[in-house]
């Protein structure tokens, strides 16, 4: 495989995976460092990606892992990431400031959820993955992911009411 | 889509059992903008799901396999260099090595003559000069004359 196939391969999910660990990692920075330790493993192994018959789901697993990874060192080293990407990066639209400001509330909110859940929710509800296909990125089975997808969505209600009715919309 | 069905497909999503088809329902209708009042709250979350979705990785793919090229390139740089070095204080020494081979003989016979003869060269150079060194004795006489003791 060359560079340009390899580009190819990987173009309809890159985006998935930058998403999924900006999901974990929370920093813009980190998670395209990781996505690019990702892509760099991913052609390392080259030769015996044919061997997959999902390459993506491979892809997604090992950013998981990868992400895990990455955020039990930083608690072990005692670190913590720095992010200071709250504000989207999409071009604001002037006339839904207030808008803006809501979805914010919804990441910070989504963000404050534990590791799998947010994972779940990335991966169902932004990507929207069917249950078989996360079920086999996570290596759980569906029941589990239905449970603790059902406690995220819930957990995120939750919090919207309460910024809901402090009168933030 | 009328208001029940709507809750209804709200309950089951909270629940965990709605399908991609009815969520993608969920996320139309609350983009639409007759979205009912007592589900406004809502809004924000489909909202932002579909706006995450479009944030893509912008960083050029890749630029660390050219990394390892250089760094191949450097490895191979200094293999040449170094082989260059190698190369040059091996012939040096071999010079060296000639030099020293100069003036060794393998018959005994003609390293005596020419031993004979490299010392009667130098006995004779040595010789050179002695008598205007006879001069000095010409002074002593003179001082002896001179300061009688």
């Amino acid at each position: 495989m060359n560079q340009n196939e390899f580009v190819l391969l990987i173009a309809p999910f890159k985006d998935k995976v930058f998403r999924l660990a900006k999901r974990l990692l929370i920093s813009t920075e980190e998670a395209e460092d990781a996505t690019q330790e990702v892509l760099v493993k991913l052609w390392n192994k080259n030769g015996s990606l044919d061997g997959y018959n999902n390459v993506e789901a491979f892809a997604m697993t090992m950013t998981k892992n990868y992400c895990l990874d990455q955020l039990k060192s930083k608690r072990a080293g005692n670190l913590k990431t720095v992010h200071t990407n709250f504000t989207d990066k999409e071009p604001s639209l002037d006339k839904k400031v207030e808008d803006d400001d809501s979805l914010n509330w919804v990441e910070k909110i989504i963000n404050q959820l534990p590791e799998q859940q947010r994972l779940i929710i990335q991966m169902r509800d932004i990507e929207q993955y069917e249950f078989e296909e996360i079920a086999k990125i996570l290596e759980m089975n569906e029941t589990a992911i239905r449970v603790s997808l059902s406690r995220g969505r819930k957990r995120i209600r939750e919090f919207m009411l309460k910024t809901h009715s402090y009168g933030l919309q | 889509m009328d208001c029940n069905n709507i809750e209804e497909l709200l309950e089951k999503y909270f629940q965990g059992g709605t399908s991609i088809a009815e969520e993608q329902e969920l996320r139309k209708y609350f983009s639409s903008s007759n979205v009912l009042p007592h589900l406004e709250q809502y809004k924000p979350l489909f909202g932002y799901f579909s706006l995450v979705k479009k944030e893509e990785f912008e960083r050029e793919i890749l630029p660390q396999t050219k990394k390892y090229n250089l760094a191949w390139l450097s490895i191979a740089a200094s293999v040449v260099v170094l082989l260059g070095i190698g190369t040059y204080v091996y012939l040096n020494n071999n010079k060296a090595n000639q030099n020293q081979d100069l003036g060794t003989y393998d018959d005994p016979e003609v390293a005596y003559r020419e031993t004979q003869k490299a010392l009667a060269l130098l006995s004779n150079h040595v010789n050179v000069g002695i008598e205007s060194v006879q001069y000095v004795q010409e002074y002593q006489n003179s001082k002896n004359l001179i300061f009688k003791q």
